[in-house]
């Protein structure tokens, strides 16, 4: 067809420049924290890593910033709990709708799906709601006070929990359905109990969709923003703190030194994650 | 014995689920409903009734508030779908198969890097002290540096840029299924290019696009950094506003019926979408990665 | 005492019954065989016998002592799946150790058991070999192993040449007659392929829609079926339909649909007037002549070389296609020519026409 060659340029011309699109935030977020300024903008004065390692101010870098290092910290052991409970969670999910039948099945499945259908402010208020609704009628009818349902890290916990456990549900069932069942049968007949198929054959074949399912989830909750925001209290995740720092005090290009780490950790656990699912070894 | 035991493994299986489901996804939205219908009188003392929903429909800032986000969302979701999908169809069916997995893989990136990361990104680069303005002025096109934050066009590109992505994911996946066989056939009895794209292609990715619009509309309105951030504080956002009844105002009845009605507005809409085109939450939502 | 025994085994879907009343006895050290169209119940009587589904009634026996009550992990016979369920997570060695390992076997003792099981099947060394690294007939022995070095009472085959091409299904039937004889255990084997039952079993079971139609040596079902069923299904044959004009004897005079008049033996208790098929080989047909059944005729429709299994196809003047051996092609006919058809009658079935025949 005449005039297709030509379409077809203005069509990669355009794809080019939407992926210019995509990576331009990411550039300028990343670019400037090595950039000797104080300020994340041009004109480049030179490359430095100050704004990792330094220690005086007014060039306070990352590794000497006490608040934003508690928040990735905080960050960090919350993902960890939150990832491992989901995961947990969501192979009981997976083995729940994929081996059993039970009444109004397809009802309960699109509850579980609900989750990502709610907005994330949504699932942060109304947990908030629920919680200091328990936390006051237990305090004016038994006197309990029950710090761990006012706003804090037990609540970001079930906030991010609540509705990472779908998506990990979704991720380890796609690998369950793929499960032939007669390696099974076949366990069970060369005389292991069922306790030992599970273990010794099912859940080596799951491996990579639970590593995987960690991952994302572990990441998830690691650049959560709008649920934690709403169930956040004295210990603060690095979003948040990344956040007050941009509205309140005003940023330096500590900021863009926290946006390189969090795009090089996002970038490499994401690429873990997608690799591991590949892995033709445990197939 | 093993009927029993098959009851007695499907309760164990059944009490995880049933306690997420119950106690962080069902309850709570009760809680905000009771909550949002409720009114203190005084101390310790509540009434009943919907004068909350009345406070809202009278009080024009609310109203508009949740209309501006509203139209400002289906608008993203519009551009989404309009830009996103030749990128989608380009992905799928035009590049080649080593480059299909780099791009698609370039496409997931963005989308791992927290929302905030990006927000702040584009921060650096349009506000007034930013890059582009730097750049403009020193290169002389303008006199001063200008401010190209806090108004709306802003907000849609960020929008935009943070959702296109959802729309692009079940678009390719969608797409990548389509035989290119259909393509060719379509052509060769006699359908010009538009025809093909009308009439083939169009309707073979519905179910993308209905999934790809569902998500992407779900996001916009429940997202809060980028409005926020990039449209300062007279940003009217509906998801700010529920943030400020709750935390800086500490008025929960507000806030709790400020979140009712954006649950009900985004579910209706998704309910509507998935209803006009004949799909479900399972065949659209959770066809995930 | 029988290995295996089946008293009255029957199984029910709700409204559907899979497996209707069997019984069998199967001796030690025999290969036995349950061979049945798509549907007709075996796989489930062998998960039956493995313990994967509850029998509806009846009782099943291992060595005599019923096993009814015994879940499927604690039963002594071990199986071949269809698709040889090898653990792809693991190595040759583990998947064939893993049954010991359960059993709680002495862990020093693991590897010289799996290292003998190899060289029984004729595979040794192949220990760290992965799973996806054999080859088809490989992974069958692998499989086959896996079972036997458990030293089941019985070991259960289900179909498992399947998947295999022509040429190494061909070899894996020799190979697994000699592995049944090595071992010295009872093999059960279900397969839908005839010929893989006959070539193998000493003792084969036909079953159809839930019932076995026939227990007997390969030779004797083939020889003297006891219905059109079997005699349909067990060999090639050609089926000749038609009404029963008179009795005399063990033989009729049979009408057949198309014209004609032909006699046949009579191999159950149909009577004049019935409706009837008469089974006829292909090698018991000759060309040419009258061979005591009154002849038919008819043009030769094509000749069909396939080695020692070479067919002349003539077309009746009823319509009919049948098929005549031609295992020497020495015959002297071609295409269109004119010719009759007949057989000696006792070398011919009649039996009542099958439903939907």
């Amino acid at each position: 067809m005449q005039g297709s060659n030509h379409l077809l340029w203005i069509y990669r011309v355009y794809v080019g420049l939407f992926f210019l699109y995509l990576v331009a935030p990411l550039l300028a977020a990343g670019a400037f924290a090595f950039n000797d300024s104080t300020f994340p903008s041009l004109p480049w004065r030179g490359f430095t890593l100050d704004w990792f390692i330094s220690d005086t101010e007014p060039k306070l870098g990352l590794l000497n910033d006490e608040p934003l290092l508690r928040g990735m910290w905080n960050s960090f052991y919350i993902g960890m709990i939150v990832a491992a409970l989901s995961v947990a969670a969501g192979t009981c999910n997976a083995f729940l709708f994929v081996r059993k039948d039970f009444p109004f099945k397809s009802a309960f499945y699109v509850l579980m799906v609900v989750p990502l259908v709610i907005p994330g402010v949504i699932l942060g208020i109304s947990i908030l709601v629920l919680a200091s609704m328990i936390a006051n009628f237990a305090d004016s009818q038994f006197g309990l006070f029950l710090t761990w349902l006012r706003p804090g890290v037990p609540l970001i916990v079930l906030g991010q929990f609540s509705f990472l456990t779908t998506i990990t549900s979704l991720v380890i069932a796609a690998r369950l359905q793929k499960f032939d069942i007669s390696l099974e049968e076949a366990a069970l007949n060369l005389g292991a109990s069922r306790l030992r198929v599970l273990t010794t054959v099912t859940l080596p074949f799951l491996f990579p969709a639970l590593f995987s399912a960690f991952i994302v989830a572990f990441l998830v909750s690691f650049e959560n923003f709008n649920t934690t925001l709403m169930l956040v209290g004295s210990d603060a995740p690095l979003t948040i703190t990344m956040y007050d720092r941009m509205v309140k005090v005003g940023s330096t290009p500590v900021l863009n030194a926290v946006s390189v780490v969090l795009m090089v950790g996002s970038g490499l656990l994401a690429l873990l994650s997608v690799v591991a699912q590949r892995s033709p070894k445990s197939d | 014995m093993s009927r029993d035991a098959g009851r007695l493994s499907l309760i164990l299986l059944f009490a995880p689920f049933a306690l997420w489901i119950g106690l962080l996804i069902i309850l709570p939205q009760i809680g905000i409903g009771y909550i949002s219908l409720r009114e203190k009188v005084g101390i310790n003392e509540y009434e009943f009734g919907f004068k909350n929903y009345a406070d809202f429909a009278q009080a024009a800032v609310y109203r508009n508030t949740l209309f501006r986000t509203a139209w400002i969302s289906i608008l993203v979701t519009m551009l989404a779908l309009v830009l996103g999908f030749p990128i989608s169809y380009y992905i799928a069916k035009i590049a080649r198969e080593r480059s299909r997995a780099a791009l698609f893989l370039m496409c997931l990136i963005p989308l791992w890097v927290s929302d905030l990361v990006r927000a702040y990104g584009w921060i650096v680069l349009l506000r007034e002290t930013g890059v582009v303005s730097t750049a403009l002025v020193s290169m002389g096109v303008i006199n001063e540096p200008i401010e190209m934050l806090y108004n709306d066009v802003t907000v849609i590109i960020g929008l935009v840029y943070t959702v296109i992505l959802f729309m692009i994911v079940p678009l390719v996946s969608t797409m990548q299924g389509m035989d290119d066989s259909l393509l060719e056939a379509g052509f060769n009895l006699g359908g010009s290019r538009l025809t093909v794209f009308r009439r083939i292609v169009v309707p073979y990715a519905m179910p993308g696009i209905v999934a790809g619009c569902i998500i992407v509309f779900m996001i916009t309105a429940g997202s809060y950094l980028t409005p926020v951030l990039l449209g300062g504080k007279n940003s009217s956002w509906f998801t700010e506003q529920i943030y400020n009844q709750f935390i800086t105002r500490y008025n929960w009845e507000a806030g709790a019926t400020f979140g009712v009605l954006l649950l009900l507005f985004t579910s209706l809409v998704v309910w509507l979408g998935l209803r006009l085109t004949g799909q479900s939450l399972a065949t659209t939502v959770a066809k995930d990665t | 005492m029988n290995d295996l025994s089946c008293v009255g085994v029957t199984k029910k879907f709700g409204d559907f019954t899979a497996v209707r009343n069997v019984s069998l006895e199967v001796p030690p050290g025999s290969f036995f065989s349950i061979l049945g169209p798509s549907g007709c119940g075996k796989t489930t009587l062998m998960r039956m016998i493995a313990g994967f589904e509850t029998p509806s009634a009846g009782d099943i026996r291992i060595k005599g002592e019923s096993v009814i009550n015994l879940a499927p992990n604690k039963r002594n016979v071990k199986m071949v799946f269809q698709h040889l369920a090898l653990f792809p997570m693991m190595n040759v060695g583990e998947n064939i150790a893993y049954g010991l390992r359960c059993q709680g076997e002495q862990k020093s003792e693991i590897p010289e058991k799996v290292r003998k099981v190899l060289d029984r099947v004729g595979l040794p060394g192949v220990e760290d070999k992965r799973i996806e690294q054999l080859s088809g007939g490989q992974k069958q022995r692998i499989a086959i192993a896996r079972c036997m070095v458990l030293q089941p009472d019985v070991l259960l085959l289900d179909e498992p040449l399947g998947a295999l091409d022509l040429k190494l299904r061909e070899h894996m039937k020799i190979e697994l007659k000699q592995l049944q004889e090595r071992f010295e255990t009872t093999f059960l084997y279900i397969t839908h392929d005839q010929s893989e039952a006959l070539v193998m079993s000493d003792q084969v079971a036909v079953m159809n829609a839930g019932g076995f139609e026939q227990i007997g040596s390969p030779r004797a079902l083939y020889d003297d079926p006891v219905s059109g069923f079997v005699a349909g299904f067990v060999g090639d044959a050609n089926v000749l339909p038609g009404t029963i004009d008179e009795v005399r004897g063990g033989e009729a005079r049979v009408i057949l649909d198309g014209g004609g008049a032909v006699l046949a033996r009579l191999a159950d208790d149909s009577n004049t007037g019935d409706r009837v098929e008469i089974f006829v080989r292909p090698e018991a047909l000759r060309i040419g002549g009258d061979n005591g059944s009154g002849s038919l005729s008819g043009k030769v429709d094509s000749l069909l070389f396939n080695g020692a299994a070479s067919r002349i196809l003539v077309r009746l003047d009823t319509g009919q296609l049948v098929e005549v051996a031609d295992g020497d092609q020495a015959s002297e006919v071609s295409a269109h020519d004119a010719v009759t058809v007949s057989w000696q009658p006792d070398r011919s079935r009649i039996f009542v026409r099958r439903p939907g025949a």
